[in-house]
């Protein structure tokens, strides 16, 4: 058991962090050219792709390496590396690891310069946390396949300029994990319909994707027909630890804090209010928690050891402290946390609590609801009976 | 139809500045970077065998941020669980300590601490020269999490050989090593800690008793309460207040004027009660005088006092989650047993999140004792917040999911029930070292 780094990761954290200071003073950050200045120099850092091969434009990364540089970049409030941010996440490692030449010639360079988007088609109104079960047909005509059927909470569809696309190519397998097939799909294709979704928050990132006799080129083909469940994996070593969600978590739990310290509830400082006090102590063990949790999975993979559903752990740790921030805020404000857009009395943005209230959704349903979650630890770590 | 969003293309079509927005709302509303790739590993997590590239990267090998155990502690624990599982016999085992009278209970105890004794299992983090296993601090947590995960009961002066042996060592002469370890080592002394007075409060608030100095010594009149093995201790570390200060003292309970005895407790196998002082003399030699500043000494003892429990805890109810798992498929109901239903293996599943990071927030707090003594009072403070919490309602889950057979005294589990009600209070409940992280984080 030891939690320290070598001199080499040391040096890492020291040059990210002496990088982090020179670029993001608060002069900086007003500059006009602030964001395009940035992403140029992360991206000559190689900062950008930092988990890519160095051969494919990539940082060539290890394991701590990201977790450092994600940490510190966390830590330090920085804009992303790289606004690319699915391309860069899964489409990209996808690419490199079932791609033609041509494919990673066409679009891995575009993703590490921040081109345009990707986005994402997996879920279907009857497929959500069943994604294998998925029904959107693709069928081979010539040099081309031609689809038919829909996607939904298809985050940034509308923004997006491509679309990594799971199909059905073969409704006949014994398994329902084959006969899925990727295809790569340009989103001004004649025959797509994108029909944003308004969420209760207010906001319309996500969407409802319709695909009639859309025709995509066999050359999107991407990785083998009816092997396409493979291809949404990605086999690069890539930091799952969640500590650099850890990070944010932290800045969270110190704006909750502090409006705790502003807020004056039923009478006196909420911050002096023990069951306020409970809850703040009890948010920032959690995640502390979290990041203690994510060294032991960390070390997990440092060692080579395969590291799934353990990570399931921290996801339920995540939806709680999603919720539960919100719902604080919104004590210690009371009435005045129902008005939208209310005036900022106490250097606290008070207008991110009540959207915080709303939004909650996204980090906890997405990538799967907390009781899938529990179904994966009974069943995968516990060994319970599948239901 | 083609129906987009007015700026299609990000990078083209937006300003910098738009984008900066554009991520931030993502960061904000939608999802950050790292929960963007959500979607990916929850169909990783349903891949069957996934297969791995050799494109993979290879990471060093030479990190030293190692949460697992090191081999050294891999190896103490292996050599202490295979030790267990052939030395604890039915009889000794906590469960059948059940209804004895705390005579017959100590008897039980005592055999069951001759069998550790034998083995070289008592006092394992005192040093080799005072008769320990010389084990650390990480060591003596996986020490305890072993011995209560199988089962076992305290020994006699568990309390006695993990704190007060260290105690006397970190706080004593020579003299007064020589004098109290080798009967503590060899179990005919009886160690315990008897901090605690009426007002139930831990720290230096909660020390009343006074001592009226005398010839270099003092005198003591007055009561500690909850004092574990209080009626079969012979030798009590006793804090009181004198000179504007926390004086330590070695009590024994063959001293004039010094009584005690213990009360019928939950947990048959956590007996506590009462050391009563009537104008008990303490001389110069029984004054642990290398605590310079009390109370932070105090403090400290205490800290390393809840890491202990801590640890008893998460033993205890990783076996409650063992034992109830076990349960849960084996029991067959409506034709399936019963750990097929969400609503049984759902609460199991959170049995298992609890377990697994009270042991992460343990195992930083156990690290801290010797490597970051400055962290030690917050690990410390949210590993025993959380844990006591978490045992709790792995205690009532336990029962709960058993259904009525989990009621009777006959099956173990209601046995951790028990004992998840004496860990709340012990050392500082949830509410407690919650408003210690509170106060240590500053609000």
């Amino acid at each position: 058991m030891d939690f320290k780094l070598t001199p080499d990761e040391e040096a890492f954290r020291d040059e990210v962090r002496a990088f982090a200071k020179e670029n993001l003073s608060p002069e900086a950050r007003k500059s006009p050219g602030f964001l395009a200045n940035w992403l140029k120099k992360v991206r000559e850092k190689r900062w950008v792709g930092f988990n890519w091969p160095e051969a494919y434009g990539g940082g060539g990364g290890g394991i701590m390496e990201q977790v450092i540089l994600k940490e510190e970049m966390a830590k330090a409030g920085a804009p992303p590396l790289g606004l690319c941010l699915m391309g860069l996440q899964w489409v990209g490692p996808a690419i490199i690891e079932y791609g033609t030449e041509e494919q990673k010639q066409k679009f891995l360079p575009d993703i590490l310069d921040s081109k345009y988007q990707w986005c994402t088609g997996y879920s279907e109104p009857g497929f959500g946390s069943d994604l294998a079960s998925l029904q959107c047909k693709a069928v081979r005509d010539g040099d081309e396949y031609v689809i038919n059927g829909q996607k939904i909470w298809t985050s940034i569809a509308s923004w997006s300029k491509w679309m990594i696309l799971l199909t059905r190519t073969d409704f006949n397998t014994a398994d329902k994990h084959d006969g899925i097939t990727c295809l790569l799909v340009e989103m001004d294709s004649p025959g797509i319909e994108v029909r944003p979704i308004k969420n209760m928050a207010g906001g319309s990132l996500f969407a409802e994707v319709f695909f009639e006799n859309v025709r995509v080129p066999v050359e999107n083909l991407l990785g083998d027909e009816g092997k396409g469940w493979a291809v949404t994996v990605s086999a690069l070593a890539h930091e799952r630890s969640g500590i650099s969600e850890v990070a944010g978590l932290v800045r969270q739990l110190e704006k909750t804090v502090e409006l705790a310290k502003h807020t004056r509830h039923n009478g006196r400082r909420a911050s002096e209010q023990p069951s306020i006090r409970r809850r703040l102590a009890k948010a920032d063990t959690i995640i502390e928690g979290m990041r203690l949790n994510g060294q032991r999975f960390l070390t997990k993979q440092l060692k080579g050891e395969p590291l799934s559903s353990e990570t399931s752990i921290n996801k339920l740790h995540r939806a709680f402290l999603a919720i539960e921030f919100g719902d604080l805020a919104l004590e210690m404000l009371g009435n005045a946390s129902q008005y939208l857009g209310s005036e900022d009395t106490s250097g606290v943005d008070q207008n991110l609590w009540p959207n915080g209230v709303l939004d909650w959704p996204t980090v906890v349903i997405g990538g799967g609801t907390p009781n899938i979650q529990r179904n994966i630890i009974a069943e995968r770590i516990l060994g319970l009976p599948k239901d | 139809m083609v129906s987009h969003h007015p700026s299609v293309n990000l990078a083209l079509h937006l300003t910098l500045h738009e984008s900066l927005r554009f991520i931030n709302l993502l960061d904000g509303i939608f999802l950050t970077p790292s929960e963007a790739c959500y979607y990916n590993r929850q169909a990783s997590l349903r891949l069957r065998a996934a297969p791995r590239a050799a494109s993979c990267r290879t990471t060093k090998e030479v990190s030293l941020v190692d949460l697992s155990l090191s081999p050294a502690e891999a190896a103490f624990q292996q050599e202490f669980s295979t030790w267990l599982k052939a030395n604890l016999p039915e009889s000794q085992r906590a469960a059948s300590l059940q209804g004895l009278s705390e005579e017959e209970g100590l008897k039980a105890r005592r055999d069951w601490e001759r069998t550790l004794g034998a083995g070289g299992w008592l006092g394992v983090s005192w040093p080799k020269e005072y008769g320990g296993r010389g084990a650390t601090a990480m060591e003596q947590v996986i020490y305890l999490e072993e011995l209560l995960a199988a089962g076992a009961p305290n020994a006699v002066d568990a309390l006695g050989r993990g704190l007060v042996g260290p105690t006397i060592i970190d706080l004593g002469s020579d003299e007064q090593k020589q004098r109290f370890l080798p009967s503590l080592a060899d179990g005919t002394a009886i160690g315990t800690l008897a901090l605690l007075e009426d007002s139930d409060l831990l720290g230096p608030d909660g020390i009343a008793l006074t001592g009226a100095e005398e010839g270099g010594g003092y005198r003591l009149t007055g009561a500690k309460r909850f004092v574990h093995d209080a009626g079969v201790a012979t030798l009590f570390i006793v804090p009181f207040r004198a000179g504007g200060d926390i004086v330590f003292a070695v009590v024994q309970s063959s001293t004039e004027g010094v009584g005690s005895r213990s009360h019928h407790t939950m947990d048959e196998t956590k007996r506590m009660g009462d050391l009563t002082l009537d104008n008990v003399l303490v001389t110069p030699d029984d004054v642990l005088a290398g605590a310079g500043d009390g109370a932070s000494a105090l403090a400290r003892l205490l800290d390393l006092a809840a890491v202990a429990v801590t640890a008893e805890m998460i033993g205890a109810m990783d076996r409650a989650r063992e034992i109830t798992t076990q349960y849960a498929k084996d029991r067959i109901q409506f034709g399936a047993p019963i750990g097929k239903y969400q609503g049984v293996k759902h609460p199991l599943a959170e049995m298992y999140v609890d377990v697994e990071t009270s042991r992460s927030l343990l195992y930083y707090a156990a690290w801290c004792v010797q490597e970051k003594p400055q962290d030690l009072p917050l690990a410390t403070a949210r590993a025993k917040a959380y844990a006591s919490e978490a045992f709790t309602r792995i205690g009532i889950d336990g029962v709960q999911l058993h259904g009525a057979i989990g009621f009777t005294a006959e099956y173990d589990i209601q046995l951790y029930l028990k004992r998840s009600k004496w860990a709340l209070p012990a050392f500082g409940d949830a509410e407690f070292h919650y408003e210690r992280v509170a106060s240590l984080g500053g609000y």
